[in-house]
Formats: C-alpha cells, structure tokens, sequence
C-alpha cells in the first residue's frame, strides 16, 4: 500500500514554505507566470549601424512608432551624428519593474526609456538615477509649458523627464443628446449651471440619460476642483499632504447630491477610461463628462460611431474668475544614468520631443495636445483638415486650447512621492465611501487624512 | 583506477555527488533570498544602497491597518478554499472512480482542463462576467430571473462569490487528481471484507476510503494552505489590477507587490514577505502535528 511518508511531507512543506518565502522576496512564483507571458512584445533596431547605439523602452506600442519616426528625421538631419536605436515594447507594469529593478541593480537598464507620471516620483527622489537634461532642454524651455517640465524635475529644480504632451483637461459634451431634448449646454460657465442644467436633462428624458457619470476609481474631478481653487493636496514636492481642503470637499459633496438626486451616475467600474465606460458613452447613458485632452483619441480608436456628434468646451468653474484646466496624466521620457552617451541621447530626446517637427508628429499621429503653446496658435500646424481630430468632434481642438491658453487657465497640480499612496487611498477607499456609501464627506476626509499621516509620517 | 575515478566510485562519496544539484538550488534559489529577505527587512532600500533601520519597518507593520486587511482577507480565503476544496474534490473522485461511473478519463480531463488555462486569461474571463454593467453575464442572468444588476465586484460578499468560483473552477480538477490517485492506492480486498462484513456504500466511504484517504487529504491540506495564504493573480486579474474597492481583494501578497513594486519600497514589502512566512509555517505545523504526520515527544524511528 502506497502511502505519503513523513519525509515527504517535510520537504512538501518546506518547498511550500520555500515558494511562500520567494514570494516574499522575489516575487517569484506568483508573477513567474507573468514574466513568461510578457516578453516585450515588439523589438525592433531603427537606424544604420555604424550610428550610435542605445535602448528604449516603451510601455505604449505607438510611441516607439514616434520615437522610430524621429531617429530617421535625425539621421537626416545629423549625417555626422547618426544614432541606431533598439525599441522593446513592454506591458505597463511589467516595464516599470523592469526599469525599477535594473536601475537599483545597476545594469540593465535602458539608455532612454517611457515613464508614466504616476510611476515618476520613484524616480526622482534623493538619489535619482536620472541623467539630468536640464542643458538639453535649454533651447526649448521658453516655448514650452513650464508646468509640463516642472513635474518631470526632482527636489533641487533639475529636469530629469521630457513631456509628451499637456493633457488639459476639458469637458465632453454628447451634444446629439442635448441638441434631441433641446437643452443648452454651451452658454453653462459654472458647476451650478451644470447641476441646473442635469435636473433638465433628467426631466427631459425621464431619468433614461444622466448628466455624468462620477468616478470611485479616479481623481481627475478632484484635480480639476483643485486647479480651479488654486489648491495642490499634495502639497507640492517636499510639501505635507492635505486632503481637507475646499476644493476636494465641495467637488465631493457636489457629487454625492448629484446621486441623491439621481442626475448623475456612477461610473461603471471605477472611471471612463474602460470598455464599460466606452459602453456607456456610446449608449449615450451619460451626455458629458471632464477628461483630459488625450481621450480624444478614445473617441477615434474605440468609438469610431460617435464622430460629429461630440463637442469639446472648456470646464465649468465654481465661482466666476476661476481657472477651469490642470494637466492630467503623460509620460515623461528619461535618460538613465547607464547611459553610455547620455548627452547625445539627451539632445535626441528633447529634439524629438520638443521640437516642432516632433510635436507635428506628436498632434498629428497620437493626437495629443503638445507642450509647446506657441504652436497652437501656428495655423498649419493646429489647424491642419487631414487631422482627423479636427473633423472628428464639433469642435477644432485648438480654437478650445487657444481660450484655455489666452486665459492662462492650466493649472498645476504636482505628482510627489507621496502621491501613489494619496491616490490608492482615495481610489480604493474614501471615493467609495463617498460616493457608493454615502458617508458624510468631511468624516470621510477625515479618515483619509488620518490614514495618510500615519502612513507618510508626516 | 586514477583518483578521481576512485573518489566517485567511493560509496561515501557518490550520494553526495547525486544530491549536489538538489543542495545547490536549494541554497541558491532558497536559502539566499530567504537570509537576503529577511535582512532586507531590517533595512530601507533606496538607489544609493541599503541601510540598517533596526525594526522600524515592523513596527510600522503592527500599526498598519492595510496590513491586517490583507492579512484577514487571505486568512478568510484560504479557509474557505480549505472548506470548498477538500470535500468536493474527494467526493467528485469517489464518484468518478466508482465502477459505476462510465468514461471515467472524459470526466477527468473536463474538470482538470481549468487548471491549464493561465490565470491571466480566466481572471479577465471572471472580470467580464461578473463585470458590474447591465450587459454582463451574470447580471444578464439576474435580469433574467426578474431581479436589477449588481455591482458584483464592489462589495465584499458578491465579489468573493467571483473570487471564489475562480478559485473552484482552476482547482477542483487538480485537487480530485491527487484524490484519485490516493483511491487507486487502497486495496480493493478490503473493500471485499467489508462487503462480507455488511457494510454499506456510506459506511465504507466513512469506515474504509477515509481513513485511508488520511495521507492524502493531509498533503491537499498541506498545499491548500500555502496556495490560500499566497493568493494574488486570481485577485490581480478579477480587479484588473491590484487595487480593489475598500480593498476587498487584497491579499499579503498583493500587499507585498504593492510596497515593494508599486511603492519602491523593498525593505517594508520583505518585512510583509517574512511575516506571511511565519504565518503559513505556523499553521502547517500545527497542522501536521495535529494530523500526526510530525510526531512530538516520541522518539520514532524513520518509517
């Protein structure tokens, strides 16, 4: 008769013990699967060979098409200087690891990589291993958006990223919707008028189409509140987080008597940036909502249907006089400090991101709001009718960037250290307080302030 | 025979020379990160290097109400899939290896097919059919039966039916495999003599297969526990990523992802990594010895 001895059952409990200890170190079984099933998913070399060689790395596909783009109108441009890249692809999470882990072993690093601002503030701390371009991006400092870089510099003010774009923030509008219940969206300027302006849509169409849709798993209203207060919750780099303040209290509380009233509705699972979100848009479930700039190209990729029937206007504001934009997400690009050239890649990166043949590719290709304000008044360039951004909504982009820009109404709201641990909290735990279990909005802040001090030390 | 030769030849030598490649992986894919770890917790980990920061991530630890969340959450889970994963499994064996059972290896290969599929691929699969829209398929079943949809995912009770069902659909098959096999290895004339003692088709299950299913049952319980413990893609996957409502699916392994990945904290994530180990031996002793596979206070011999 087959049985189990002692000794196998010790070394099955050891092994077991073994793997829950690797867990706990490596992260190795849990994420080993993982690993295999993400190998990048494009390697591809641009560029001759006797050019100088680096690595980049990507965590989107079409920014190394950029990138591929910009290393051939370089080579051109610079016969003396040519430079060959290698570009690898990897998944979001896995790339950041990646970078995070060789970076602290000190090889294997990419020359020139992607890093999206939530994942930056690992990098930039005391000790960074960023190459500093602060010399690089001299040329182009003036026409650039200053608040662009100053998110991408560490403590002391060095620049260690390279923006991609702005991601101003703006209001969508199903202008189809209001136009079929006869309602005017375009003369509301402020949030009162918006709420007014949901009760209407919810009489008007028997509660069938909401005014928004509010998010438990994003703070991009809070971010725009804040922009129009002038407030930061984070305090700035180096700066205390405060999460009581007035602009986060009346967004929320706005939001909790939108749901009470049932003109507006939650975000189907978390935000809009989702297939479901996507759905809802579509069904014209929800007939507006604040997003930054690069969900145009949402709307191009995913919701191809709903060309001609969206415009695009500045957000409201809760008292008159308030700046109504803040920039919301991007990808600062780096060069790392093992680097073989760095001052070469650095020059390459900031032409090809800051430039204005770069930023032609990066409005025309990606379709994102460039960095340099000076072009968004530059008639070809912003205007161009082969863009399809420029047909595809009721509105040109520009002619709402142009008032954005006029009426210096972009604000700044930084992403620090202590940033990652702010956002989970809220995304995990006080939006659904708030806005699912309709807990008081200042005992919420409250419990949020509590937990963050403890866990910042601050 | 040159000296060489001699040394592998030599009985003392040889059993060494055979448990060399086992010995080394175990100190370097285990015994190395395992002391790596644990120092690491003491330390704080930054790009500049490592420093000593005495107990300080522990402490912190003991007061950290995410933690304990985690902690709870992976204790709460690895008892439920103790108490789904053991008796279903054994009674799903019992029955396919019943001789009354036909086509017994289509049944087998069914419910084993699960746990080849990758965790990625059904965590997403459970994302979209538990997902909180009206359109989902679980929801879509609800309207059906005349009730409103539900936000399957965004409280506790509804989202760990997902959890759960994710967890039973992967390893049922493989669990019911060892059950089988523990089966295949009890003698059939003792069920011969209890059919001459009377017994019934209860009576033996209780009487006989059980306790002779003890070895086999003890070794399921064994991994369940670890498996339970160091739960993290399924909960990964059901919340396309790691961060769940009120943290409903965060487990000690998330958490350690969390701090030390997410976070760039590695010391805090090791201090987690090391505690979650003591835990889990903790319990499996206990385990084993209340089972009787480690005998305490008796001198036995080897069996």
């Amino acid at each position: 008769m087959k049985t189990i001895s002692r000794r196998d059952f010790l070394r099955g409990s050891a092994a077991g013990a073994a793997t829950i200890a690797l867990s706990g170190i490596l992260g190795a079984p849990a994420f080993a699967e993982e690993e295999t099933e993400y190998e990048a998913t494009a390697v591809t070399t641009v560029g001759p060979d006797d050019g100088t060689h680096f690595e980049l790395w990507s965590f989107v596909d079409v920014h190394n098409e950029f990138y591929a783009n910009m290393v051939n109108e370089w080579n051109e441009l610079n016969p003396d200087r040519p430079i060959q890249i290698t570009f690898s692809t990897y998944p979001y999470s896995d790339m950041h690891n990646k970078l995070m882990m060789s970076l602290q072993a000190g090889s294997g690093a990419p020359d020139i990589c992607d890093i999206e601002i939530g994942q930056f503030p690992n990098y930039s701390g005391t000790d960074s291993p960023l190459y500093h371009l602060n010399d690089a991006l001299a040329p182009y400092e003036d026409s650039l958006v200053t608040a662009r870089l100053d998110v991408y510099s560490d403590a002391d003010g060095n620049r260690i990223g390279v923006p991609t774009h702005v991601g101003a923030a703006v209001m969508y509008w199903n202008a189809e919707i209001f136009e079929q219940y006869g309602l005017d969206y375009k003369s509301v300027t402020t949030w009162d008028e918006y709420t007014e302006l949901g009760r209407q849509l919810q009489e008007a169409s028997g509660g069938e189409v909401y005014l928004t849709s509010v998010d438990t798993g994003g703070v991009d209203w809070l971010w725009v509140a804040m922009a129009e207060y002038g407030e930061d919750w984070t305090g700035g780099i180096g700066g205390d987080v405060d999460v009581q303040i007035e602009s986060v209290t009346k967004m929320l509380t706005m939001q909790q008597e939108w749901l009470n009233e049932g003109i507006a509705m939650i975000s189907t699972d978390g935000h809009v940036d989702l297939e479901a979100g996507f759905a809802n848009i579509m069904e014209g479930k929800i007939a507006s909502f604040p997003k930054a700039m690069w969900y145009m190209s949402r709307f191009v990729n995913y919701m191809p249907e709903m060309e001609g029937k969206y415009d695009i206007t500045t957000i409201p504001v809760f008292e008159e006089g308030q700046i109504n934009s803040v920039g919301i997400g991007g990808t600062g690009t780096v060069v790392t400090n093992q680097c073989a050239d760095p001052e070469l890649a650095a020059e390459w990166l900031a032409w090809a991101k800051c430039s204005a043949e770069g930023e032609a590719h990066i409005w025309n290709d990606l379709g994102f709001d460039v960095c340099n304000t000076e072009l968004w008044y530059d008639e070809d360039f912003a205007f161009d009718p082969d863009n399809v951004y420029n047909t595809f909504f009721r509105v040109e982009p520009h002619s709402v960037l142009q008032e954005l820009a006029d009426n210096d109404a972009i604000g700044t709201i930084y992403t620090t250290s202590k940033s990652p641990t702010l956002n989970d909290y809220f995304c995990t735990t006080t939006l659904n307080y708030v806005l699912e279990d309709g807990w008081d909005v200042e005992d919420a802040l409250q419990d949020a302030q509590d937990y963050l001090d403890f866990e910042l030390e601050q | 025979m040159n000296k060489a030769k001699k040394l592998l030849y030599s009985q003392k030598v040889a059993p060494y020379v055979f448990v060399l490649p086992f010995v080394l992986s175990l100190l370097i894919f285990w015994a190395y990160p395992l002391i790596t770890g644990i120092i690491m917790s003491f330390q704080e980990v930054s790009f500049s290097g490592y420093t000593f920061i005495g107990v300080k991530n522990y402490v912190k630890l003991a007061s950290d109400k995410f933690f304990r969340v985690a902690v709870l959450n992976s204790f709460e889970y690895m008892v439920l899939t103790l108490l789904l994963l053991v008796p279903i499994p054994m009674l799903l064996a019992v029955l396919i290896e019943s001789r009354l059972t036909k086509a017994r290896g289509v049944w087998k290969v069914i419910l084993y097919i699960p746990a080849l599929t990758s965790v990625v691929i059904s965590g997403m699969l459970f994302r979209l059919m538990f997902s909180e829209g009206d359109n989902s398929q679980m929801n879509q079943l609800l309207q059906a039966l005349g009730q409103s949809s539900i936000a399957w995912l965004k409280s506790k009770g509804t989202a760990w039916v997902a959890l759960l069902l994710l967890c039973m659909w992967r390893w049922t098959g493989v669990n019911m495999l060892y059950f089988v096999s523990g089966l295949k290895s009890i003698d059939n004339s003792i069920y011969e003599s209890g059919d001459i003692d009377g017994a019934n088709g209860i009576q033996k299950f209780w009487y006989l297969t059980l306790p002779l299913l003890k070895p086999t049952i003890v070794y399921v319980i064994t991994i369940s526990v670890y498996a339970g413990l160091s739960m993290f893609l399924e909960s990964f996957m059901l919340w396309n990523g790691n961060s769940s409502p009120k943290n409903i699916g965060l487990t000690i392994v998330g958490y350690l992802y969390k701090r030390g990945i997410e976070k760039n904290d590695m010391g805090y994530a090791c201090a987690v990594g090391v505690v979650l180990l003591v835990i889990a031996l903790i319990i499996n002793i206990a385990q084993l010895i209340a089972t009787g596979t480690i005998k305490v206070g008796k001198n036995k011999g080897e069996d």
